[in-house]
């Protein structure tokens, strides 16, 4: 079953403001299309300013679209700020990387888990405070932790608080925005091994975003590569890895060190990716990519199935 | 580079303009809020006839709104009504006291520079000297003793005590020490502060280390170079001192006896004379007003990247 | 935790005048508490066989301690009662001053747009005017009462904290907690109320003991002027009006509750500058 369902949306920012004269525009997210299936999970990878965020943002509801549209469970997300819209945060959650801002740091662990619980009125007093003692046990925080204020806390903890705060309300979907970037890498698997074990008995559907393709593909049935504001590669995440189509997935892949199913011809990827501001014309990889040609910097490629499981967005795709 | 000239100058004189417009609307509002204008401004003793001729003067019988379009013209007009006491024009009693306030305020200000200013060069030139000590505790009294207070204390010591300078009089030159002392001081002790801290941070910047490792004397280097820097940023505070003076002013020309704008405000409070009351603020306001926005000017002139960056991509 | 110590010595321990003026503070406001305990007399009580009679230690006797006033009634006694009307008027007034403006900066900062610009056009119409002169004017407009004086009292420094509040509430949203806590469905009257507003109180109460001291001169200087606490009761500022009368005859009068005025100016300012080093978030 579908929950979650985004179809082609664009989001664009105004750059530098000027009363008079014309704006000039940044296309944070442009025609971004993805499912999230209930009790599974959809990744999203890409640099940093590829528009994953953003794309994490309006899955939620937390931003809009310029256009597309974005269904949860088949209907329309309501308007930002409504009482519905309130009421609906019940059902998607967010867990993101900035853990020590994102938790008042007056308030101690139980208080801050106990806040979801309270906004939604769910239980009495009694019924939360046993909910928060399982939310506690369940994300692996212990006794004598849930007295304690988030400077008291390692990352990895607030981590877990922010998992426990975001589970409490009981949501279907998850959105994970690079969860666990600031984390230790030994730190990073116990909290994504924690995310899969808690999916498997939620029955939780996540959107997972990292730039890390290593963490994403560990966790997503489904990755959606992107960049520069577009998808170019999506489908189940095996076939992406085992066999990158884009030139992009391609150099993405072969970063990745040992790879099992192996790929080892490394593509190095030449410099940073232009600014989102002044996009290329025509494929936005063209001034990086190695397989470029006159048409990849004429017209920009559609998003097209390349077989049955996954889709591409590439000129150049069929002719090797 | 007239359009440049607009685009910093235009908003900060719609600026102002609002303001003044904000203190008019709130004085109608509160005006009109606390009775019947007519009775307020002409006084309970006035007669049935003169609050109807008033009534219908000011169109009191019509709409709010029109009312209060009315009433701003008229504040255009510099028309605000009779004084209660004399019944003269409230604007020109109020004309007629401008000069002896001013003559208080302008020589105060002048002394405000005048100690303000070498005071905190020397405190500065001669950092955690005891000379600097005392001077930085002196100052904390200066602008945390009361001006009334203060006013009283220099009549106890130099009149009462000592018979040196009369206790106000605006009648003769030595009658001017005390209250102009007195409006001075508190001022002189904020200037003497912050033209501290100024030179302080002058003094440690590179090109003045520069220029006294050219062979220059210490005194050059102060005199040239240090002092006329750390003077601009001093003078952007004479719209604060402005306002401190005008409140000071208020309680000064009370301790003294001096007849000027301050006596005659709080006499017309004490009356609840709203005609002359209202003139009164007014000419604060404006005054404020116009202070600030030649404060802003003079800003823009003396730091042209401030003039650069507000009028932006016009 | 040895590299925490010298810091925290450093920080909580009080220096001198910081010491000095605590305990000056502490005795104005055990004084206002107790005032009709220690208070020798009423402060009505007149003794016309001792008029004018000066302090201990300048010819006067220990019946009168600080000396008598005009009519005879005792100086001290009237000191001790100001001290507690003027310490009254200024805490009501700070309380006042403080809930409005972080009121005005919240939603100046909640609704942003034309709202907002509002706002800042009232502060700043608020900043660039003398509040004596403002106050005067309201009291011209609207009479006055006590209940009343102590409201107009209130909107002295109303801007300043207005302008810091709304600093503060935007601080917070750009901090992330804020809207972490939208996010999970919260009312945004929650978001305030139960967490930028907490997370500003040690801010905002800072601004407050700079608010303090400058209403306590202000009031006295209305008082003084006549337009502020009204007889019977006494404030320090009507006690220095009174005293000027008899500047030559008897300046004890005009000097004890001079004296008080200035003592208390110069130490709040002083524990406020200490209370601020402890307070700023950069020190920590």
């Amino acid at each position: 079953m579908t929950l979650l369902r985004l179809e082609s949306v664009s989001r664009r920012f105004p750059v530098g403001s000027s009363i008079l004269g014309s704006r000039k525009y940044l296309a944070a997210v442009d025609g971004v299309s993805l499912n999230v299936e209930a009790g599974q999970t959809t990744g999203i990878v890409g640099e940093s300013g590829c528009g994953k965020s953003t794309t994490g943002r309006i899955a939620l509801g937390l931003d809009s679209p310029d256009s597309g549209r974005v269904l949860f469970q088949g209907s329309l997300l309501p308007r930002i700020g409504s009482k519905e819209w309130r009421s609906q945060r019940r059902q998607m959650q967010l867990v993101f990387q900035d853990t020590l801002g994102a938790l008042d740091r007056r308030m101690t662990v139980d208080a801050l888990i106990a806040e979801p619980l309270e906004i939604h009125a769910v239980g009495d007093a009694a019924s939360r405070r046993q909910r928060v003692w399982e939310l506690l046990q369940a994300v692996g925080l212990g006794d004598d932790q849930h007295m304690l204020y988030p400077h008291q806390l390692s990352g990895g903890q607030r981590q877990r608080v922010v998992l426990a705060r975001a589970l409490a309300p009981k949501p279907s979907l998850l959105v994970c925005d690079e969860p666990v970037s600031a984390l230790d890498v030994s730190v990073q698997a116990q909290i994504i091994n924690l995310l899969v074990d808690l999916q498997r008995e939620l029955g939780l559907g996540i959107l997972f975003i990292s730039h890390d393709l290593r963490i994403v593909r560990h966790v997503s049935d489904r990755i959606v590569v992107m960049y520069l504001g577009r998808v170019v590669e999506q489908g189940r995440a095996d076939v992406i890895i085992d066999h990158p189509a884009h030139p992009y997935t391609q150099a993405l892949v072969s970063a990745m060190p040992r790879l099992p199913g192996g790929f080892d011809q490394y593509v190095p990827l030449s410099g940073e990716p232009p600014s989102a501001t002044d996009r290329p014309s025509g494929c936005p990889f063209n001034s990086r990519c190695p397989v470029a040609q006159d048409i990849c910097r004429q017209s920009l490629p559609e998003l097209l199935p390349l077989d049955s499981k996954r889709e591409v967005a590439c000129h150049r795709v069929r002719d090797r | 580079m007239t359009a440049t000239i607009i685009g910093f100058v235009g908003p900060k004189v719609l600026r102002a303009a609002l303001s003044i417009l904000v203190v008019v609307t709130l004085t109608f509002v509160v005006l009109r809020a606390s009775g019947d204008p007519a009775l307020q401004i002409l006084g309970p003793s006035a007669r049935a006839a003169d609050l109807e001729a008033f009534r219908r003067h000011w169109g009191l019988d019509q709409p709010l709104s029109l009312q209060y379009l009315r009433y701003i013209q008229a504040a255009f007009h510099g028309d605000f009504g009779n004084s209660m006491l004399g019944g003269k024009p409230a604007l020109d009693i109020v004309l007629e006291r401008v000069p002896l306030t001013l003559a208080l305020m302008i020589p105060s200000l002048i002394l405000t520079m005048l100690i303000g200013i070498p005071v905190g060069a020397y405190a500065a030139m001669h950092r955690d000297s005891w000379v600097d000590r005392s001077v930085m505790m002196l100052t904390v009294l200066g602008f945390t003793v009361p001006s009334f207070v203060l006013g009283l204390l220099l009549i106890l010591i130099f009149s009462v005590t000592l018979g040196l300078f009369p206790s106000g009089g605006a009648d003769r030159a030595a009658g001017f020490v005390l209250p102009v002392l007195t409006l001075g001081i508190g001022g002189a002790a904020i200037i003497a502060r912050f033209t501290r801290s100024a030179m302080i941070e002058v003094l440690s910047q590179l090109y003045v280390v520069a220029a006294s490792a050219k062979g220059v004397t210490w005194r050059q280097v102060v005199r040239q170079h240090a002092l006329p820097n750390a003077i601009i940023p001093v003078l952007t505070l004479f719209g604060l001192m402005l306002g401190g003076q005008v409140a000071g002013a208020v309680l000064v020309e009370n301790v003294f006896g001096w007849p000027g704008i301050g006596q005659l405000l709080v006499v017309s409070v004490a009356n609840r004379d709203h005609a002359v009351v209202q003139v009164i603020l007014l000419l604060v306001t404006l005054t404020m007003t116009s202070a600030n926005l030649l404060m802003d000017l003079l800003y823009g002139v003396f730091d042209p990247r401030l003039r650069a960056s507000s009028a932006g991509s016009h | 935790m040895p590299v925490m110590m010298p810091r925290l010595k450093t920080t909580s321990w009080m220096d001198l005048p910081t010491r000095a003026a605590a305990g000056w503070v502490l005795l104005m406001v055990v004084a206002a508490l107790v005032a009709a305990h220690i208070a020798p007399y009423d402060i009505t009580a007149i003794d016309l066989r001792h008029r004018l009679a000066p302090p201990v230690g300048f010819g006067g006797t220990m019946l009168h301690i600080l000396g008598t006033d005009d009519l005879g009634r005792d100086v001290a006694s009237r000191l001790i009662y100001s001290i507690r009307t003027s310490l009254l008027v200024a805490f009501g007034a700070t309380a006042i001053s403080v809930f409005v403006g972080t009121a005005i900066g919240f939603t100046a900062a909640y609704f942003g747009r034309l709202v907002e610009h509002v706002l800042l056009l009232m502060i700043d119409v608020q900043a660039s005017l003398p509040f004596l002169i403002v106050a005067l004017a309201m009291l011209a407009f609207l009479g006055n009462s006590l209940p009343l004086f102590v409201t107009l009292m209130g909107l002295y420094g109303w801007e300043r904290n207005a302008r810091l509040a709304r600093g503060l509430a935007i601080a917070a949203g750009a901090q992330g907690y804020a809207s972490a806590t939208r996010q999970l469905g919260a009312h945004p009257l929650r978001v305030y109320v139960r967490h930028i507003l907490p997370n500003s109180v040690a801010t905002l109460l800072v601004a407050a003991t700079v608010t303090f001291p400058e209403i306590v001169l202000v009031e006295s200087g209305l008082s003084f002027l006549g337009l502020g606490v009204q007889p019977p009761m006494s404030s320090l500022g009507v006690m220095v009006a009174a005293g000027r009368e008899y500047i030559t005859r008897a300046p004890w009068m005009l000097l004890a509750p001079s004296l008080v005025i200035v003592l208390t100016a110069v130490a709040v300012s002083v524990l406020g500058d200490w209370l601020r080093d402890q307070l700023d978030p950069t020190l920590k």
